[in-house]
């Protein structure tokens, strides 16, 4: 795929939870090979877009565009082919608790792959998605052994593991320290270079925002209140820019 | 008396709403009228109705191929296997406290050997099947909801789906149809592991030999005893499986809608129970199975 070809489009999306319109008119293109970075405050719908995308949660208007196919015009089995390219790391890392790591990493290979390809080369991938993220040596171990930044890294490598194109990121950095969110922050560039993919990432992350974004969004009410560069963005004078930056 | 009829006719009302794509908006009107008049909430008709959604989605989604058996096997394991020691010590001490708590009675009016036929159709038609399904219910349906509702909070649910894995075939349909074969089977092993309690009960304070004990058992026992009570031990199964799987899927936030989900599994599984049987009875009454 060309770079400046857009991945993810997404046009005039409306989605309301009750009284509380949580996206209005929401807009914006993603382009191949390019990690846009989508910052607003808590409850401003920046999960709820990402879910949008990845048609966990229906809009009420508006359309989305994956990897030129209208999500709202696909049936189950197009929908359910058209995830294998698209990853998605949970905030909450949703690894499956009563698994194994290998067998979490398995999971999406089983719906994706023919048995004769998972009793081929099912090991292979499992244990190249698990070096990615040097987490080779946990392969037999529960996710309830791990520590938080070792289960971020372990749902990363699931969601490596069918080589999507596109890679949506939902706070991938809450909740760890400053170190382990740099070096989750690191892994998800070296990603990047790697699988060539585009990133969708969520974040409050400054540090995190500044090392990955190429592109970033403002999501105020609701709305594509802004974009540009971290450093565009930064040296904004809109009060209600600035105040992400303060 | 009015009341109870105008609330049924209600309930006809929601579950035709439910299963119509009309526009009912008048009659929905006229509802929320009626519901003013009696000061009902309708939050109960309306988990009726969502639960009886649920239910038509899992006979949708049985009927469709490719079924998750490597997980249905595994939940077969954990529901019968995991809850067989349950069942069977309940069921052998309540075979044994029935026969020594029935013979007293039995002696005063010169019955005492008519005591293996009496606990062999109460433990068969009734008893066994009833306290393994509320055994079920306690333990299956609270699990089934925490550990549903704890993959909804965590979001493991939603990862299910963005992996390409339809997570009610996986889930639900397993759980649901694991539960409905293993209580009749769990069902069945009481029957047996009571009756062979009510044979050491027998013997505690009288004298029934092995033979004659299970003579009588056997005599005393016909179709109409055994079958209505194995095929509505299908139906308590299917119950405790949809209503855990229902509550644990569509939990709410928090670890406070787990453990709701949990404690209200087991509440209405255990009152479905009771309302199964009761119509069961009835049908069976009504066939001449009694």
């Amino acid at each position: 795929m060309e770079k400046r070809t857009p991945v993810v489009t997404v046009e005039n999306v409306n989605k309301s939870f009750g009284d509380n319109h949580v996206l209005r008119d929401f807009s914006m293109k993603v382009e191949a090979g390019e990690n846009l970075v989508i910052l607003g405050k808590s409850g401003s719908g920046k999960s709820v877009l990402i879910k949008c995308i990845i048609k966990l949660i229906e809009t009420d208007s508006g359309s989305i565009t994956v990897l030129g196919k209208d999500i709202d015009a696909l049936g189950e089995d197009e929908l359910n082919r058209l995830r294998a390219d698209i990853g998605f790391l949970f905030q909450s890392n949703a690894l499956y608790d009563s698994m194994t790591v290998k067998e979490n990493l398995l999971f999406p290979l089983r719906r994706h792959w023919s048995k004769e390809d998972r009793e081929k080369m099912a090991d292979a991938a499992i244990l190249e998605a698990l070096e990615d993220v040097g987490l080779a040596h946990t392969i037999n171990m529960m996710p309830a052994e791990l520590s938080g930044g070792m289960r971020k890294r372990i749902a990363l490598a699931r969601t490596l593991i069918l080589r999507p194109k596109v890679i949506l990121y939902d706070e991938p950095t809450t909740g760890l320290d400053p170190i382990t969110g740099r070096e989750i922050s690191q892994l998800m560039i070296d990603v990047q270079k790697k699988y060539n993919a585009t990133s969708i990432v969520i974040s409050h992350d400054l540090n995190c925002i500044k090392m990955i974004a190429n592109r970033m969004i403002m999501l105020i009410n609701g709305k594509n209140y802004a974009s540009g560069t971290f450093h565009e963005l930064e040296a904004a004078t809109d009060s209600k820019i600035k105040e992400f930056f303060e | 008396m009015v009341r109870l009829k105008l609330i049924f006719i209600i309930f006809l009302i929601d579950i035709g709403l439910y299963y119509s794509y009309v526009n009912w908006s008048n009659l929905s009107k006229i509802k929320a009228k009626v519901f003013k008049i009696l000061n009902i909430k309708s939050d109960f008709l309306n988990e009726i109705g969502d639960i009886s959604r649920f239910s038509a989605r899992f006979f949708r989604e049985v009927i469709k191929p490719k079924q998750e058996w490597e997980e249905f096997i595994n939940q077969c394991f954990w529901v019968g296997y995991k809850t067989l020691t349950l069942v069977g010590i309940t069921a052998f001490i309540m075979g044994l406290v029935l026969t020594i708590q029935s013979r007293p009675t039995l002696v005063e009016f010169g019955a005492e050997a008519m005591l293996p036929a009496m606990v062999a159709v109460s433990l068969v038609r009734e008893i066994s099947p009833v306290i393994t399904a509320l055994i079920c219910a306690g333990k299956i349906g609270s699990g089934m909801g925490a550990e549903l509702g704890s993959m909804r909070v965590t979001e493991q649910i939603d990862a299910m789906e963005v992996s390409g894995t339809n997570p009610f075939k996986y889930l639900i349909v397993t759980r649901v149809l694991a539960t409905t074969i293993m209580v009749p089977v769990l069902a069945s092993v009481a029957n047996a592991v009571s009756l062979y309690g009510g044979y050491l009960g027998a013997n505690l304070r009288g004298d029934v030999s092995w033979s004659l004990y299970w003579f009588q058992v056997f005599d005393s026992l016909s179709f109409g005893d055994v079958v209505p009570s194995l095929i509505k031990t299908f139906f308590f199964g299917f119950a405790i499986g949809i209503v855990g799987c229902y509550k644990g899927f569509y939990s709410k936030k928090g670890t406070e809608g787990v453990g709701r989900s949990a404690t209200t599994a087991v509440i209405v599984a255990s009152l479905l129970v009771f309302i199964i049987d009761l119509l069961v009875v009835q049908v069976t009454d009504i066939l001449g199975l009694t």
